[in-house]
């Protein structure tokens, strides 16, 4: 199973090594990763896979929302499956 | 992987623009339930029901933590009860309507329906028994909804039903009179039903429906309203293809969830409803599309010109992202359920002779429909043989459900609370009808019944 998960916040030092320590931990493995600045927030998008995840998809989730709530950003994991469904045919 | 684009507009569908799935309505057939015993039926039922809506709730929470997509409603949809019930005596009905708002209770199912009547030709002993059960039912139970299907373009219109119906619901409105006649918000009034409706209070599982099906209704008006606000200047072709593009992302995420939720429950499918049902909170109201579109306050000429665009373009964009389409499917126009449509009252610029023109173009029709408490039943018939009337000889499905608001007067205030919302009691026309209710009969199938 693959999931997006997407960081939305203020820039600062450590976003992404807050979040990969986390999945590699997890045993979760990022296929892509992309970051831009979307009006004035800094915006992380990454496809991970959970084939191999120690967790269950509630349970990351959950362990995802409260490490961004540490360093203050918000953070959201969803199944591909949405994403292919809306924007592709 | 998808552009940075795609993830941020299809989050935002959700975060900024209320997407939501409205409904998963499992319909199970009671066919194989019938027994000359009513307890047994009984049983039956609940067994039934359990083996096949049992998990739907931990399934519809896990797929909703899954997508991050919420899922509004869990519900089920009957058998009509009346076709099965024949022989049984009015404390049986009673019984019936009783247990199966308990195990919709017991399985955290937030509507059951099908606690209905189907009354095409002539109106017989029993289906009156049954419909004079319907108050008492939804007087009994909280999550119970009924309906009574009173006519269609194949069969014609039974007059006599429609002049009961009146004194129907006024009954209903009585006896949920300590919640402002909220039992009125359960029991709507048809012209050609659907069988495979996922929305309630009108959902049942029609006789053709197989043992058991999934069915999935949209909502999602939050994000055509927001697709709108950026075409300003658009012409109406534009703003056409701009709504059929937004319904198609709609109706991909209902298709998604009927086949997650079909595969996890082991039940085939059966239609995503195309309806972009509204709820209470800002930003997720039809009212407010029709405005973006150009109209300055909902009611006002062009808003039937502006709903009629809305309603084709979400059908045309819908049926190209589901396999089956079925159900209603189109836009409502309930008022309380409708903040925009709620303002449009209340500034007088929304007239219930407005919204029966609006029903002629789109799904449904006069929906949470608050009126004076001291109604006479003849003017609820009236107003149901109208609403009828568009439904039949325009050979759509329409429908009534008008509340009475026991005590109320027009300009009071009721609050339903939840999906249901609250409204202002509405202004009506007090001219009597009486007369011709009163005639009675059947009024034979118009001529477009004649295909063949």
């Amino acid at each position: 199973m693959r999931a997006i998960i997407t960081v939305v916040g203020k820039d600062r030092v450590g976003i992404i090594a807050a979040i990969s320590t986390l999945l590699a931990e997890n045993n979760v493995n990022i296929l892509d990763i992309s970051q831009t600045i979307i009006q004035g927030f800094f915006t992380m998008i990454m496809l991970v896979d959970l084939q191999n995840s120690k967790l269950k998809f509630s349970e990351l989730k959950d362990a995802l929302i409260r490490r961004g709530q540490e360093i203050g950003v918000d953070i959201n994991m969803q199944h591909e499956d949405l994403f292919n469904a809306i924007n592709r045919i | 992987m998808f552009s940075s684009q795609e993830i941020i507009e299809t989050i935002n569908m959700v975060k900024q623009s209320n997407l939501d799935i409205r409904t998963i309505t499992i319909g199970v057939s009671l066919f194989d339930c019938c027994s000359d015993v009513p307890q047994k039926f009984i049983d039956n039922m609940k067994k039934k029901i359990t083996k096949y809506a049992g998990n739907l709730k931990s399934v519809a929470d896990e797929i909703e933590d899954m997508f991050g997509l919420p899922i509004v409603n869990r519900r089920v949809a009957l058998t009509p009860i009346s076709l099965l019930t024949f022989s049984y005596s009015y404390e049986d009905l009673l019984k019936v309507a009783s247990v199966a708002d308990q195990v919709a209770r017991e399985l955290n199912i937030d509507l059951i329906g099908g606690y209905s009547a189907v009354v095409h030709k002539n109106y017989d002993d029993n289906t009156r028994k049954f419909i004079s059960s319907i108050p008492d039912a939804i007087a009994q139970t909280e999550r119970l909804c009924s309906s009574v299907e009173v006519g269609s373009t194949r069969f014609g219109i039974n007059l006599e039903v429609i002049s009961h119906l009146g004194y129907i619901i006024k009954e209903i409105a009585q006896k949920t009179a300590e919640r402002d006649s909220f039992g009125c918000a359960r029991f709507v009034v048809f012209a050609n039903a659907p069988d495979d409706n996922p929305f309630m209070a009108g959902a049942f599982h029609g006789a053709g429906e197989g043992d058991v099906c999934l069915n999935v209704g949209i909502s999602g008006p939050g994000v055509i309203k927001k697709a709108l606000e950026e075409k300003k200047d658009a012409t109406v072709d534009e703003i056409y293809e701009t709504i059929k593009k937004m319904a198609f992302k709609v109706t991909r995420t209902g298709q998604l969830v009927m086949q997650y939720a079909c595969k996890k429950l082991g039940i085939p499918a059966g239609i995503v409803d195309l309806s972009l049902a509204p709820t209470p909170k800002i930003g997720d109201s039809i009212a407010e599309i029709l405005e973006e579109i150009g109209i300055d306050k909902v009611g006002g000429y062009g808003t039937t010109f502006a709903l009629a665009i809305l309603n084709d373009a979400v059908k045309k964009g819908g049926a190209m992202a589901a396999t089956f389409t079925g159900g209603l499917s189109g836009a409502f126009i309930p008022v309380s359920e409708d903040s925009g449509m709620v303002k449009g009252v209340e500034s007088g610029s929304l007239t219930l002779e407005k919204l029966e023109a609006m029903t002629s173009v789109c799904s449904v029709g006069l929906d949470m429909i608050v009126v004076p408490g001291d109604i006479e039943p003849e003017l609820i018939s009236g107003i149901i043989a109208d609403e009828i009337a568009i439904g039949v000889y325009n050979n759509k499905t329409t429908a009534v459900r008008v509340i009475p608001a026991y005590g109320k007067k027009e300009g009071d205030k009721v609050n339903f609370g939840g999906l249901l919302g609250s409204s202002t009691v509405m202004k009506i026309n007090t001219v009597s009808p009486k007369k011709m209710i009163k005639r009675g009969g059947r009024v034979p199938p118009p001529i477009i019944a004649l295909r063949n």
